[in-house]
């Protein structure tokens, strides 16, 4: 049997491709396959990762909501709380990006990755998709978790999704700010640690367990900054209607998962030497 | 008139005071098997890397089949197919799904793609194996893995850092086979570094000795051997006859050493 060399010779090299949309979204795919793939050959994961959201409904959210302290407008507490534990979820495992990224720069994977013809943008993009991916099976799961607790989500296709979209950006920013940090600290024990840091103040920064207008003055502040409380004021919005400025809270992640996406790229050049 | 597969003139590179690579001139000819030999923390990793573009290199130093490396990185990366020395394939993936995500990075055709995936594994010995998860293969059978990923895009230029690190002998010179063959059969130019002198004398045609950052001795192994004027000497006498020392003298990184035992540990 014989493969011959079928990439072209030299001379007639086709002009460099760079970032094309369909270069990003061909990598986007590949990546988002293997994502799959690995979802498919193990599960375990998706069931170890729903024992923490599992938690916040049952007890935090059920609890609160008999004790009716937290104001939130005429929804059940359990209602208002699922989409923020839906967010919080994605965010989980978005967050722990760096560390794989740490660990296949020292497995070699990341090395091998940026000797294709690919972008460090596209590499990183694809990276934040197949984020994506695995926090949209982590929001199944939360969906289904809440609407046997009673949570009446929306079963709209259209405002689905939206859940959809919403679930992708958050998690592709999550992700590129893990890759950032990555970048930054280069070493897995130090990534694991900022990760730990940084999820929580996130998490409680943000309008995941109560209204924005119960927090202190200077948090109300910190919350704008927080991409989270935008995708949680998104997916509250479309998944139990409650008021969301969707316009804004799309916009806001779009920008914030392109600016991830050009910062994380900057620092993957950093990671590979 | 052909350009030669890799043109490397007068490279230097340093992590941050540390030189790596101190004044390096390669040229590999098309479809010939060129080893980069020496101890870790010769530099031949760096220089590797620098030809693949991880590391940043000025224009006009790094050519690849005449294409400048720093002017048309993504270009000279098509033609290139390669192998880390840490074991990179992915164990929670199948050998299939392993190749086919190379090939999707590299772009091949989709109507071609199935049977490229199936070609670079059949030509690796890894057909039967194919819908099996990585990480139950043996050392040897990764590394062939590997190959196969490497070989989905039909490189040009194949380069392979240390191929057969950690392996034990059997899967060694199977590993070698496979490389030898597909340099037969595809004409393919094959770079690679390594530490085992005895490997190196027995499969590569040419072959560059490096030695703290430097690159000594350029010939084919019997030329080099022939030089050092003992019929019984080995392609190690030579390196020991260049460095002065024995190859367990020299000084390894930690980051060298940890890749290394990972690697090994990994195989078993």
């Amino acid at each position: 049997m014989s493969v011959p060399l079928a990439a072209p010779l030299a001379g007639s090299v086709d002009v460099d491709r760079r970032m094309s949309p369909r270069l990003v979204l061909s990598r986007v795919v590949a990546l988002c396959i293997v994502e799959i793939q690995k979802l498919s050959h193990d599960r375990s994961e998706l069931i170890t990762r729903a024992v923490q959201p599992a938690l916040w409904l049952v007890i935090f959210g059920t609890t609160f909501t008999k004790l009716h302290v937290i104001p939130t407008g005429g929804v059940p507490y359990l209602d208002f709380l699922a989409p923020g534990v839906l967010a919080q979820s994605v965010l989980f495992v978005s967050i722990f990006y760096g560390i794989q990224i740490i660990w296949e720069r020292d497995a070699g994977v990341l090395a091998k990755l940026m000797v294709t013809p690919t972008p460090r943008a596209a590499l990183v993009t694809g990276k934040a998709f197949a984020a994506g991916v695995r926090g949209l099976a982590q929001a199944v799961v939360v969906y289904a978790i809440a609407e046997l607790l009673g949570v009446r989500f929306t079963v709209n296709p259209l405002r689905l999704l939206g859940v959809v979209v919403v679930v992708l950006l958050g998690a592709a920013f999550f992700c590129c700010l893990s890759v950032t940090i990555a970048g930054l600290v280069l070493s897995r024990d130090r990534m694991m640690g900022i990760g730990q840091a940084i999820m929580m103040p996130l998490f409680f920064a943000s309008n995941a367990l109560y209204p924005v207008e119960l927090m202190p003055g200077w948090l109300q502040v910190i919350n704008h900054f927080n991409p989270l409380s935008y995708q949680v004021e998104a997916l509250r919005g479309l998944l139990i209607g409650t008021p969301a400025r969707l316009p804004l809270d799309f916009g806001v992640l779009i920008l914030a998962t392109v600016v991830g996406i050009a910062a994380a790229s900057g620092l993957l050049a950093r990671l590979a030497r | 008139m052909t350009s030669p597969a890799v043109e490397v003139r007068d490279l230097h590179y340093k992590f941050g005071e540390t030189t790596a690579v101190d004044g390096v001139d390669l040229t590999v000819a098309p479809g010939e098997i060129f080893g980069l030999l020496g101890p870790n923390g010769a530099g031949k990793t760096t220089t590797i890397r620098a030809i693949t573009a991880l590391l940043p290199v000025p224009a006009g130093v790094i050519e690849v089949f005449g294409l400048d490396v720093a002017k048309r990185r993504m270009a000279v990366r098509r033609l290139i197919g390669y192998v880390p020395q840490q074991l990179s394939a992915d164990g929670s993936l199948s050998g299939v799904e392993n190749v086919s995500l190379f090939a999707r990075l590299f772009d091949v055709p989709r109507g071609q793609r199935k049977a490229k995936v199936s070609e670079s594994l059949e030509m690796m010995g890894l057909t039967e194996a194919a819908g099996r998860l990585a990480k139950t293969y043996s050392g040897g059978m990764i590394r062939r893995l590997e190959l196969a990923q490497a070989l989905v895009s039909s490189p040009q230029l194949l380069i392979l850092d240390e191929p057969t690190i950690g392996l034990d002998p059997i899967a060694r010179g199977s590993v070698w086979e496979r490389i030898a063959a597909v340099r037969a059969e595809t004409g393919m130019t094959v770079l690679l570094t390594t530490h085992y002198m005895e490997e190196a004398e027995q499969s590569c045609d040419r072959v560059g000795l490096m030695h703290r950052g430097l690159l000594g001795k350029l010939g084919t192994p019997r030329e080099l051997i022939d030089e050092l004027g003992r019929p019984e000497a080995t392609l190690e006498d030579v390196f020991r006859a260049y460095s002065g020392g024995s190859l367990d003298e020299e000084q390894k990184g930690l980051r060298d050493v940890r890749a290394t035992r990972r690697t090994a540990g990994r195989l078993g």
